[in-house]
């Protein structure tokens, strides 16, 4: 038998827990998603409220279900550490930062999540390591362009490269030293081509969005299992 | 009721209908007259390979929040999770899931459980293997660095809501010389991805996973319909641009 390879003819369908469950789960998320649906279509009071309480009760749970990830985090790196994994000492430092910033956050006294020292101790260790984390992504992008002509090299790549040049050359602001009155136009209509291009991406985006929530709607898909 | 609304609920009866269309017209062979995306394709084989040589796929479902629109596209990273999970289900490595939100990481604990239950294989669910890796977008990427890194990772599937911070997570994955197929529904992120990823899924394609990894007939249905969709609206669009020339709107 291959390596990592499980005996085959072990698969069943759902136990008689998933079976039970599964309609009650499907009928619920229907039953919502329909409800919310229609409440912001149909300008109906009673529709409106029940959206509006709907709602709360999910930003409630998502709230909820943040800590639960919170606490999930938290436990693979303390597996880690417990592990003498060779990443200890970086779950050594979230664990111990974690736990710094959550009980001077709840300290309301002195350090209140909106207390400016707070904030300002936070953003001085947090905005410099994203700045860097920012820095070190326009070094590999440019790095990646390179590799990018060695890995395919086809018509859509080129074009690729001269657009990245041409729009480049016309974010510099070169082009408005030359005293030509037809000059701010040409760039105006070419720096239009992007947005238009980004709205045809997004329509796209949409479309696929609209047919994956009634995917949801419908109980084809069901994320939230059953 | 605004015309927006109308109109709004039309699209929305329109699409539900057109998918119930083609689920009927293209019951027995769903697969039929989709074009074939390479990156997809190239997916499937490296599935194939994971479990042959008992390495692990690492999936990526980005930071969406599931009150945004753009959670789609962590359902759509759901969905593919699902049939990756299927698929290694014979495997003695379990795939490795991250994401950049709470909710996200709960949510594929569930599809792992539950797919490795269907399987009868329920020893092989380890809950730190769906997990928060960081709950800002750089903490995130540099947090799901270390799955992709190490933990014997020959595939790497990231799909969901990224922005270029997703970059990170392919430089990683290009120097442990595993593979990438990488989408997001930010044109940012798309754009990066086409310069760093192996196989980026450009626009829509996000939309395409589920229906080529046979996750079900809606899913290919849905695929139609939304090329369906896209034809009107380009109509409407050019119709509109008409009408205003000639001074009508």
């Amino acid at each position: 038998m291959d390596p990592g390879r499980r005996p085959a003819g072990r698969r069943i369908i759902a136990n008689d827990r998933d079976l039970v469950k599964s309609p009650i789960s499907v009928v619920i998320a229907i039953g919502i998603g329909l409800v919310v649906l229609l409440g912001y279509f149909l300008d109906l009071p009673v529709l409106s409220a029940l959206r509006n309480v709907l709602i709360g009760w999910a930003v409630i749970l998502l709230s909820v279900g943040a800590w639960i990830g919170i606490a999930n985090m938290l436990s693979v790196h303390w597996k880690k550490i417990n592990s003498n994994h060779p990443d200890t000492p970086y779950s050594l430092v979230l664990v111990t930062a974690f736990v710094l910033t959550l009980l001077l956050g709840v300290w309301d006294s002195l350090f209140h999540p909106a207390n400016s020292m707070f904030q300002q101790a936070i953003n001085s260790i947090q905005r410099p390591i994203e700045s860097s984390l920012m820095a070190v992504l326009t070094i590999s992008l440019a790095y990646a362009s390179i590799r990018l002509m060695r890995r395919r090299r086809n018509a859509f790549t080129v074009t690729f490269f001269i657009v990245t040049v041409v729009f480049l050359f016309l974010g510099s602001g070169l082009l408005a030293l030359i005293q030509l009155p037809v000059v701010p136009a040409v760039v105006a209509g070419l720096e239009r081509l992007p947005i238009a291009g980004a709205r045809g991406i997004l329509l796209g985006v949409a479309l696929g969005s609209l047919t994956t929530g009634l995917r949801v709607l419908t109980g084809a898909d069901r994320p939230y299992g059953g | 009721m605004s015309w927006m609304d109308i109109a709004g609920i039309a699209v929305v009866v329109l699409s539900f209908l057109l998918i119930l269309a083609f689920v009927f017209i293209y019951r027995k062979r769903p697969l039929d007259g989709l074009r074939s995306i390479p990156a997809l394709n190239r997916l499937q084989r490296a599935l194939g390979l994971a479990v042959e040589d008992g390495s692990r796929i690492h999936i990526s479902l980005g930071s969406a929040s599931l009150l945004n629109p753009q959670t789609a596209s962590a359902l759509v990273g759901l969905t593919m999770l699902d049939q990756v999970a299927e698929q290694s289900s014979n495997s003695d490595r379990p795939p490795v899931v991250t994401a950049g939100e709470g909710n996200l990481a709960i949510l594929s604990q569930g599809r792992l459980r539950s797919t490795f239950q269907q399987a009868n294989a329920l020893d092989q669910y380890d809950p730190t293997k769906a997990r928060l890796t960081g709950t800002t977008p750089f903490a995130y990427a540099a947090g799901a660095i270390s799955s992709v890194k190490e933990e014997s990772v020959s595939a790497n599937l990231l799909v969901g809501h990224f922005g270029p911070e997703v970059m990170l997570l392919t430089d990683a994955a290009e120097q442990d010389r595993s593979f990438t197929v990488a989408a997001s529904d930010a044109p940012t992120a798309q754009a990066v991805l086409y310069a760093a990823a192996e196989e980026p899924l450009i626009g829509e394609e996000l939309f395409a996973g589920g229906a080529y990894l046979r996750a079900g007939p809606f899913h290919q249905a849905s695929l139609r319909a939304q090329d369906v969709l896209r034809w009107i609206l380009a109509g409407v669009l050019l119709g509109g641009a008409l009408l205003q020339m000639i001074g009508i709107l």
